[in-house]
């Protein structure tokens, strides 16, 4: 394992946090969309705000640890994803840039338009984001992005059917980790009639989102062979099946109400697809261009490994400090005085 | 569809740096409250818990309100950065991203850190004991300032690019430590963090300002411009000895940009300070002229010679009516800051109480927007001044942008984005400062007392 491998195990890892936290935050702003009327749909988005509020920002910056690390690791193919795709991405960025602000402004927001107009922001750009990420995905792995700066085609090379099915896919696979993680979240908050709504929806988005995968592979064996034979017959084989068995368990846990196990297995259904395509790519990074001929120099790829390890070992005690702060129910101490007003 | 397909042209390039300076211009005002109001919060909760004080327990959670909004839209807008990074710039990253990558991956656990800790610190007020929540808030402040330090070492590299060698167009022997610690990166990084906190100090103040200029005298108010206020009191005149070091450091590294900020065309001795002024055909003209003063202040001695932009040929200028006017306004914002400091200090000194003059509270509310003109044109000195070079001396920034067509389209959808976000963010702080009553912190329970319809 040389070093660039390395750094590229800290991205897919990175990536892999980014979709599975992120991806659901995303995916719960989905469900924000679809709650329905002011009115009915209060007690749901109360639920997502009050899951994703802490938490969300966290999420987010796995997207930039990834960028970093790739300009930083294997800056040639940076350069080419950024150039060749710089509309699905400039969307994508304009859509994070809505939804996060809006999020925070509705937070803050007492008024039922500015919730409405807020939320329906944080809503819309939930969903567009995460398409267009996906669509980024499709246009690597089905190779359509040339080496060299802005060598692509700027439309087909993220308008085709690989990126479309990956859009899709990134939709729904927010869509059903979110509906499974709020399944346990509404449970936890003593809503049994919420956890079911969400149950039922993880119930059906997991099957579409099967179905979606299906077509996917159908998609890849026309427009990505190469891939779609790594992945049926090649190395990646074993994580399509446990993405495959782990999205049967889940749909079955979901059934029998199982609700933390379940969020593990849907991870692992998640996961299973991410890595099978990195494997399934891997050392090819783009056409032509393995990971060993776009790495940075071995001083630079040290140095990056030593400081992410230095980080690591700042951050998972502090992530594991947020998430549990915020998964815990009971408070530590009870409220300080609130509301005083001198104004 | 029919854009795509035209070449790329010089209105390209012109969106996309006018795009980088927008995104930036935009985030480095978010940055900088980021970096400094953790600091002044935690100062007034750390009051509030001492004395039991209500005005200063109010303050803090309504700074910690404000805050959770502005990092959030800081957050989403840096994140922005990055992709503009690789959208706008691919010449740049694809050669050099590998150079300047280390204080980026820093800066990326930095910032991570922050978030981790903000989130806990916004919406865990009633989850931790006093002291477990300020202590909860520390990391946010650390991590705030070493972001700053990493963000803008990157950047001071691209002025003093070092730690690379370059054989056969290809770069080889990078030293990552060496770019990250390159000559720029002191004067830069603390010019830059002490700006953080006179923009987020002048700023608070120049709100409460407002307020007691309208007749709100209370407790509330006179804390709420003085915890900030006093921050950027003691950082100013600091900051005036460090803008003096930034500033001699170009003089001796990247005299063009000297020569630009000044408007000098023409290398001399014994040159004079000129302050104002237009560039035309090559000379400065109708600025006022403080005889020998650019000697003095770029070298020490009323007779040195300083390089003039007559050693480069034009096409390696920088704009000059951008750099100098720049560079003259930010002097002039940080030397009336200065003044309001002075002055703060001198009625403290003798009464232990604010100046009595109304002037002064008219000057202070507008305190904010001088920190905020001084960090803009400050950060246009920088940048601008660096033109042509993205790299200086190295990579030119015609050379970095993408070539593919219509990102003028994407520019002007991006511009649109960011004035929607500007109004939306300035309406949501000025509601913010009239909630009545003011919530705790935006922690969970509040949506539950809250009307929600």
């Amino acid at each position: 394992m040389t070093l660039v491998d390395v750094i590229l195990a800290f991205v897919w890892i990175g990536l892999t946090a980014y979709v599975l936290f992120a991806g659901a935050d995303f995916g719960a702003g989905g469900w924000d969309l679809l709650a329905g009327g002011a009115e009915r749909g209060r007690e749901q988005r109360r639920l997502i705000e009050h899951s994703i509020g802490p938490v969300w920002e966290a999420n987010h910056v796995w997207l930039i640890f990834v960028l970093v690390l790739l300009w930083t690791g294997v800056p040639p193919v940076f350069a080419a994803v950024f150039s060749t795709l710089y509309i699905p991405l400039t969307l994508a960025a304009l859509g994070i840039i809505a939804r996060g602000s809006a999020f925070a402004f509705r937070k803050v927001s007492t008024r039922l338009w500015q919730r409405r107009l807020f939320g329906a922001t944080f809503a819309f750009s939930s969903v567009v984001t995460p398409f267009f990420l996906g669509t980024v995905a499709g246009a690597i792995a089905s190779g359509r992005v040339p080496a060299g700066i802005a060598r692509g085609n700027l439309v087909t090379s993220w308008l085709n059917p690989t990126s479309i099915v990956t859009g899709a896919l990134a939709v729904g696979a927010g869509a059903y980790l979110a509906a499974v993680y709020l399944t346990r979240d509404a449970e936890r908050a003593g809503s049994p009639e919420l956890a079911e709504a969400f149950r039922r929806r993880g119930l059906v988005t997991g099957v579409a989102v099967g179905v979606v995968a299906a077509v996917g592979l159908v998609v890849l064996h026309a427009d990505a062979p190469s891939l779609f034979a790594e992945l049926t017959t090649g190395r990646a084989l074993p994580l399509l099946i446990l993405s495959v068995a782990a999205g049967l368990a889940s749909l079955v846990l979901l059934w029998l109400r199982v609700f933390v196990a379940v969020r593990i297995t849907a991870a692992a259904t998640v996961v299973g697809l991410l890595w099978g395509w990195g494997v399934g790519q891997y050392p090819r990074l783009l056409p032509g261009v393995t990971a060993r001929q776009a790495a940075a120099t071995d001083a630079v790829l040290a140095a990056t490994i030593g400081a992410v390890a230095v980080g690591a070992l700042l951050l998972i005690p502090s992530l594991w400090w947020l998430y549990a702060t915020f998964q815990r129910g009971q408070h530590e101490t009870p409220a300080s005085p609130s509301g005083q007003e001198s104004t | 569809m029919v854009l795509l397909t035209a070449p790329a042209t010089y209105a390209d390039l012109v969106a996309a740096r006018t795009q980088m300076a927008l995104s930036l211009g935009w985030h480095i005002v978010l940055a900088c409250l980021g970096v400094g109001m953790p600091a002044i919060t935690l100062i007034a909760e750390w009051r509030g818990h001492r004395t039991g004080d209500a005005a200063y327990q109010l303050l803090a959670r309504r700074w910690a309100r404000a805050m959770g909004v502005l990092f959030a839209v800081g957050a989403v807008s840096g994140t922005i950065l990055s992709f503009e990074m690789g959208l706008l710039w691919p010449g740049l990253m694809g050669v050099y991203g590998q150079v300047i990558g280390l204080p980026f991956a820093m800066e990326g656990v930095a910032f991570f850190i922050e978030a981790i800790f903000l989130g806990i610190y916004l919406y865990a007020w009633d989850r931790l004991s006093p002291v477990k929540h300020m202590l909860a808030g520390a990391p946010v402040m650390v991590a705030g300032v070493a972001s700053a330090f990493f963000v803008v070492s990157a950047n001071a590299w691209m002025q003093q690019p070092t730690g690379f060698d370059v054989a056969h167009g290809r770069i080889v022997a990078v030293d990552p430590w060496a770019a990250m610690f390159n000559p720029s990166t002191p004067p830069q990084t603390t010019h830059m963090i002490l700006a953080a906190f006179m923009v987020a100090g002048f700023g608070i103040a120049a709100v409460y300002a407002v307020g007691m200029l309208r007749g709100r005298r209370d407790r509330y108010h006179r804390l709420g411009f003085l915890v900030p206020f006093t921050v950027a009191a003691v950082v100013t005149p600091a900051q005036l000895v460090v803008g003096d070091w930034a500033a001699r450091f170009v003089a001796d590294n990247q005299p063009i940009k000297l020569a630009a900020m000044e408007g000098l065309f023409q290398t001399g001795r014994g040159v004079p300070l000129s302050v104002g002024g237009i560039a035309v055909n090559g000379e400065l003209r109708g600025a006022i002229e403080i005889p020998y003063g650019l000697s003095i202040l770029a070298h020490g001695k009323p007779n040195a010679e300083v390089v003039g932009l007559d050693k480069v040929p034009p096409s390696d200028w920088p704009p000059v009516n951008i750099v100098h006017p720049a560079f003259d306004l930010m002097v002039g914002m940080g030397l009336a800051l200065l003044l309001l400091s002075v002055w703060l200090g001198w009625a403290w000194w003798r009464r232990r109480d604010l100046p009595r003059s109304r002037w002064f509270l008219r000057a202070a509310s507008l305190g904010g927007v001088a920190a905020v003109v001084a960090l803009e044109t400050g950060w246009t000195v920088t940048e601008v001044g660096r033109q042509p070079w993205i790299v200086y001396g190295v990579l030119r920034t015609a050379d970095a942008v993408n070539p593919a067509p219509g990102l003028v389209w994407g520019s002007v959808l991006v511009f649109v984005v960011y004035v929607v976000l500007t109004v939306a963010t300035v309406y949501v702080l000025r509601r913010l400062s009239r909630d009545s009553p003011a919530p705790a912190a935006p922690q969970e329970h509040d949506v539950a007392e809250y009307p929600v319809a």
